[in-house]
């Protein structure tokens, strides 16, 4: 198993790119005219969880952006997925 | 990039280039167990081959559109029988498939049952593996009564079962009415059940329920090769595989190699590697007569 070390070495130019390109998505929303909508309110909601210090992170993410319902639905309205829930 | 870290940190060791070689890995043969070659040019069988691919699995899937007539399916069931086997044999790999009418379809049952009529035709075709991927979309009623009806279909002809699990903000909800609903098949062997598209937040309901797990690496939408190894690691390679589910999307038939390399990259030894590309998903589809 590689070290923090070595990890660093491998992978922190990309994770540092992938931080960047989010902060400029964040100023892009907010720069353009009109109004955001759920799926911004729930990037900004699971924000905070990248500064936890739990082992899980990526999978708070994933359960911050997840319909927690329980029953299944009538009928489909759309056949798609928007990566939040509304 | 890490290459230029190599030669700007000399002294750092990401992985021993004494004893790296690029053709430990890709001399490495391998299984895709999960993708849609219909969606795909004769040119991407001829890099899965030179990647090192010798066995492909391709489930019956939403095309992108939603058919017109039930008698779509019977070509499509041609295609995945007849077809695309020959195409794949010209590359020297071998082609497998799973049949059913896919989650997306399936929220009209009255379709989704005449599709379902079609398929003893092809059931016993050599290559045709078991049912899938069969699953849900959007978690609605419909889906989950034809997913039921499939999973019967299934017990009843002594096949495996491949699931795909919904997408994004569906995922969580839909593999936990799967679950729950497989749960209701008190004859179901779930060794011989395969939940694909796991993340991070399904792979251990899957897993500790004593189903097989599939890790898609496919872009934006499922996994990347980093975190699917992440998974690896926390969870053990026993009852997981992985595959790139290429299709009609912005996909990558070769998502399997590239992440046997990143495997590589970070010191996972070659039997490792072996073990998750190759040997579970032949213990896994071996428990179907056909697969040879």
């Amino acid at each position: 198993m590689p070290s923090k070390q070595e990890l660093l070495d491998l992978q922190f130019i990309d994770a540092r790119h992938k931080l960047i390109d989010l902060a400029a998505f964040l100023d892009r929303i907010d720069r353009h005219p009109g109004a955001d909508d759920f799926r911004y309110a729930a990037l900004k909601a699971a924000l905070p969880i990248l500064l936890t210090d739990r082992p899980d992170r990526a999978r708070a993410v994933l359960d911050a952006f997840s319909d927690h319902s329980t029953e299944p639905i009538p009928k489909a309205v759309f056949q798609g997925a928007l990566g939040a829930p509304r | 990039m890490w290459w230029l870290l190599i030669f700007r940190n000399p002294h750092r060791r990401l992985f021993d280039l004494q004893t790296f070689r690029p053709s430990d890995i890709f001399r490495m043969k391998y299984i895709e167990p999960h993708a849609h070659m219909v969606s795909r040019t004769t040119d991407d069988y001829e890099k899965l081959a030179i990647a090192g691919c010798e066995v492909l699995c391709e489930p019956a899937f939403w095309a992108g559109f939603d058919r017109s007539s039930a008698a779509g399916f019977y070509d499509y069931f041609r295609q995945l029988t007849d077809y695309e086997p020959k195409r794949a044999a010209k590359f020297g790999i071998q082609h497998y498939c799973w049949l059913c009418i896919n989650p997306k379809e399936a929220d009209d049952p009255g379709f989704a049952r005449e599709v379902m009529d079609i398929m003893p035709q092809f059931l016993d075709c050599p290559n045709v593996l078991g049912i899938g991927e069969i699953g849900l979309n959007k978690n609605t009623r419909n889906e989950l009564a034809i997913f039921e009806e499939h999973v019967q279909l299934a017990l009843d002809r002594e096949l495996p079962i491949l699931i795909h699990t919904p997408h994004l903000e569906d995922k969580l909800k839909g593999t936990r009415l799967i679950l729950d609903s497989l749960a209701t098949f008190s004859k179901l062997d779930r060794a011989k059940v395969i939940i694909d598209h796991v993340e991070e937040h399904t792979i251990s309901q899957v897993l500790d329920a004593g189903y097989w797990a599939g890790m898609t690496l496919y872009p934006q939408s499922k996994c990347s090769p980093n975190r699917a190894i992440d998974m690896l690691e926390i969870y053990g390679t026993e009852r997981l595989w992985m595959n790139s589910a290429c299709d009609w999307g912005v996909s990558d038939p070769l998502a399997v190699p590239r992440c046997m390399l990143e495997m590589k990259k970070r010191q996972h030894t070659a039997a490792a590697i072996e073990q998750i590309v190759y040997h579970n998903p032949r213990k896994f589809l071996s428990q179907s007569p056909r697969f040879v």
